[in-house]
């Protein structure tokens, strides 16, 4: 296959040609049989890894499945999805990882990568089979409680010292339980004037200064989940510069969104769809967050793609499940906040959407530069005009999108997983 | 004004006027031995109650009556609610019913503004979680009026448990709106972290502020906080913030006392204060009546009474 005219990380325009699952061959004026695919100027960039994504199965069907989760994963431009833990079961055994990883397999929409469970049942008590996870047919390295966070810490130092063994990596949902006992959203401003219990800042960088600290104490790696505040910012940078071996992911939601939404919006005030975990925070987070992936300081862009059915969102606010879909708006969102604003190139988003997520949930096939012999994993990306995000146009099974009736940059042209278009012309083949 | 009352920020100072002023004339109706007005004869008025709350009910049930309506009282507790129906089918249902006005009680922060993208009828606040209370605070606001005479320059003072004080929020800004100067009296484990944003005073100190009170107003401490750490014990938080009779005594001699009700007496609030001529509890509870009427009357009938 030929894909014409595409500009790699948005160089000039060049032909690939690709052969076996792999770029066998790039440059101007490329021919020859087979089919060709127009690219029209497109940006070429390592296919998408999601280090976050909540696919919901086993147990939660009617919010998505592995098929449509990958569907919109594929849509997204993503490539491969690390399928977190907390379906039900709960995916803290090798059987469940395994079941979760063939789906992906049978499917093949993208790559899914099960995370494991740090903990029996994500209940904090006892070490899931960490070790089993890993030799399973499923090869996990990513493990994380997350929707919960590993609190207790000593649990968290053994889960820590444990993956060692492996080259695993534990990805905290840094919560302190008791300072966000029914939180329901940031502490602040906004949650004063609602009445609504406040989820206060300190409550994640609290747990990100703890777990740095214990990274550090028994020489293991640490990734933080969907980093929030700019406290937790300045707590990562610091842990950085000590040399320890600690990462951080922010999701799209948090470069764009702030906690005045939930009072103010055009789709009403108290309106769940702005419900999630960790919240919304301040513009000050925001620019910190952005300011942070821009840097380096946080490694990586994930989505928390985290479908629910409309009638966990058509509620009162308390009564709402927390989570927003992510996986179709995650490279327009990033665009918006990071590229249009001349914060990041498009190396840059390359980076920090592919290859830093990849390495972190080793991945050896994902996020490799895009040159000759690599896999040919690839978005094609076209950054120009801008359009309304319409849910109803979603592969995802799940509508809960915050942005919707808002405007967006650029749309996913086409997808490629080792050669095959999973996406073209934007819809799925 | 609106279509709706659901935050005392809503109003604008004409209509908090209004309101004030309409109740004043609907008072003068009580005050006749047939105390109905055929106003808003046919007009359907549901009284949503999700939460326990007696009083604020059958408040809002004489109101609606006295003013010819025809009343649905709607309780959670029995209803399909409690089989686990969701506010959405509860309100499509009122909809469907042609409900007029819904007033709702609801313990979610927020539920009245769902509840007024789902109907086309005026909806009412009667209390929604720990956020606001507007027609409490419409009514403290005219009962301080008709004690004090105005509320423009009024030093209030607010003391409780504000943090979870949805008679506190609505009042604060009510109050600021009529141009009164309020300040809040609290441990600082009972105010929101950012109270400082808030057009309001804040203190700790309720001994330094009630020397220069017109008015104060006690919030009622609920059972749950005395077991979650918000202060050392019982006795403690009625020696620091109760109006007991000694300070009772600093306050000027023409400075009203206020409280919401229920009352925890002995606790924010000692019994000879509370049943003090310069109370105005009891007439709280009246001036409920006639302010919902107030708020009744112009958010589903006209313009000036009949």
């Amino acid at each position: 296959m030929i894909i014409k005219n595409v500009r790699i990380l948005g160089g000039d325009p060049v032909d690939l040609r690709l052969h076996d699952g792999l770029i066998a061959e790039i440059g101007p004026g490329l021919t020859g049989a087979g089919e060709t695919v127009d690219g029209g100027g497109a940006v070429v960039l390592p296919g998408l890894v999601d280090l976050h994504t909540h696919l919901r199965e086993p147990g939660r069907e009617d919010a998505e499945t592995v098929q449509t989760g990958t569907q919109s994963a594929a849509r997204g431009g993503y490539t491969a999805v690390h399928a977190m833990a907390n379906t039900s079961p709960v995916a803290d055994t090798a059987g469940v990882v395994e079941q979760v990883w063939r789906l992906g397999r049978e499917h093949g929409h993208c790559d899914v990568q099960p995370v494991g469970a740090v903990t029996v049942g994500l209940e904090g008590r006892q070490l899931a089979e960490l070790g089993a996870m890993a030799d399973s047919a499923a090869r996990v390295r990513v493990f994380s409680d997350d929707g919960k966070c590993v609190s207790d810490a000593v649990l968290m130092r053994r889960a820590l010292e444990y993956v060692k063994a492996f080259d695993g990596v534990v990805a905290q949902h840094a919560q302190e339980p008791r300072l966000t006992e029914g939180a329901q959203m940031n502490e602040g401003v906004v949650s004063g004037r609602l009445g609504l219990t406040g989820w206060p800042a300190v409550a994640e960088e609290a747990i990100i200064a703890r777990d740095c600290l214990l990274a550090a104490h028994v020489g293991s790696r640490l990734h933080v989940c969907h980093v929030s505040t700019a406290g937790s910012v300045e707590i990562i940078r610091w842990a950085k510069s000590k040399g320890w071996n600690v990462t951080a992911e922010v999701t799209p939601h948090h470069l764009l969104l702030t906690d005045d939404l939930v009072e103010d919006s055009p789709v009403g005030a108290y309106n769940p769809i702005y419900k999630v975990n960790p919240p919304l925070r301040t513009r000050a987070d925001v620019e910190a967050l952005r300011a942070a992936l821009a840097d380096g300081t946080i490694d990586v862009v994930a989505t928390d793609h985290a479908p629910h059915p409309v009638e966990d969102k058509e509620t009162e606010w308390s009564a709402a499940a927390m989570g927003m879909v992510g996986l179709e708006t995650a490279l327009s969102v990033v665009q918006e906040a990071m590229v249009d604003t001349g914060l990041l190139d498009w190396a840059g988003v390359a980076d920090r959407m592919s290859a830093a997520p990849a390495r972190i949930g080793r991945l050896p096939g994902h996020g490799q530069p895009l040159e000759v012999g690599a896999p040919a994993n690839l978005t094609l990306y076209d950054p120009s005009g801008r359009t309304p995000v319409d849910p109803a146009a979603f592969a995802s099974k799940s509508r809960n999108t915050p942005y919707e009736g808002m405007t967006l940059p650029g749309r996913v042209v086409a997808t490629f997983l080792r050669g095959r278009a999973t996406v073209l012309e934007g819809k799925l083949t | 004004m609106n279509r709706h009352l659901i935050s005392a920020g809503d109003l604008a100072k004409d209509d908090a006027l209004l309101i004030l002023d309409t109740a004043e004339e609907l008072a003068r109706v009580s005050e006749r031995s047939i105390k109905k007005l055929p106003t808003l004869r046919g007009r359907t008025v549901v009284n949503l109650f999700f939460e326990d709350s007696t009083r604020t009910r059958i408040s809002f049930e004489a109101a609606a009556k006295r003013l010819s309506a025809d009343v649905i009282n709607f309780s959670a507790k029995g209803s399909s609610v409690s089989k686990g129906e969701s506010l959405k089918d509860t309100a499509l249902t009122l909809e469907a019913m042609g409900a007029d006005a819904v007033v709702i009680r609801h313990g979610a922060s927020g539920a009245p503004h769902r509840l007024a993208t789902w109907v086309r009828g005026s909806v009412v606040n009667a209390g929604d979680g720990t956020h606001e209370h507007p027609t409490q605070a419409l009514l403290d606001a005219f009962s301080m009026r008709r004690r004090l005479g105005g509320l423009d320059g009024r030093r209030i003072t607010i003391v409780g448990d504000v943090l979870h004080s949805r008679v506190a929020r609505s009042n604060v800004l009510l109050l600021a709106t009529l141009g009164a100067e309020v300040t809040l009296v609290a441990p600082p484990t009972l105010l929101p972290v950012a109270v400082g944003t808030w057009p309001c005073e804040v203190s700790y100190d309720l001994d330094a502020v009630l020397p220069k009170s017109d008015a104060v107003m006690m919030l009622r401490v609920q059972k749950e906080r005395m077991n979650a750490a918000y202060f050392p014990s019982e006795r403690e938080y009625s020696r620091r913030y109760g109006l007991d009779r000694d300070r009772f005594a600093k306050m000027p001699d023409d400075a009203i006392v206020m409280h919401p009700g229920p009352m925890n007496r002995g606790m924010e609030i000692a019994a000879e204060v509370a049943d003090s001529p310069r109370s105005t509890i009891v007439e709280q509870v009246a001036n409920g009546v006639t302010i919902r009427m107030a708020v009744l009357y112009l958010l589903l009938g006209g313009e000036t009474v009949a």
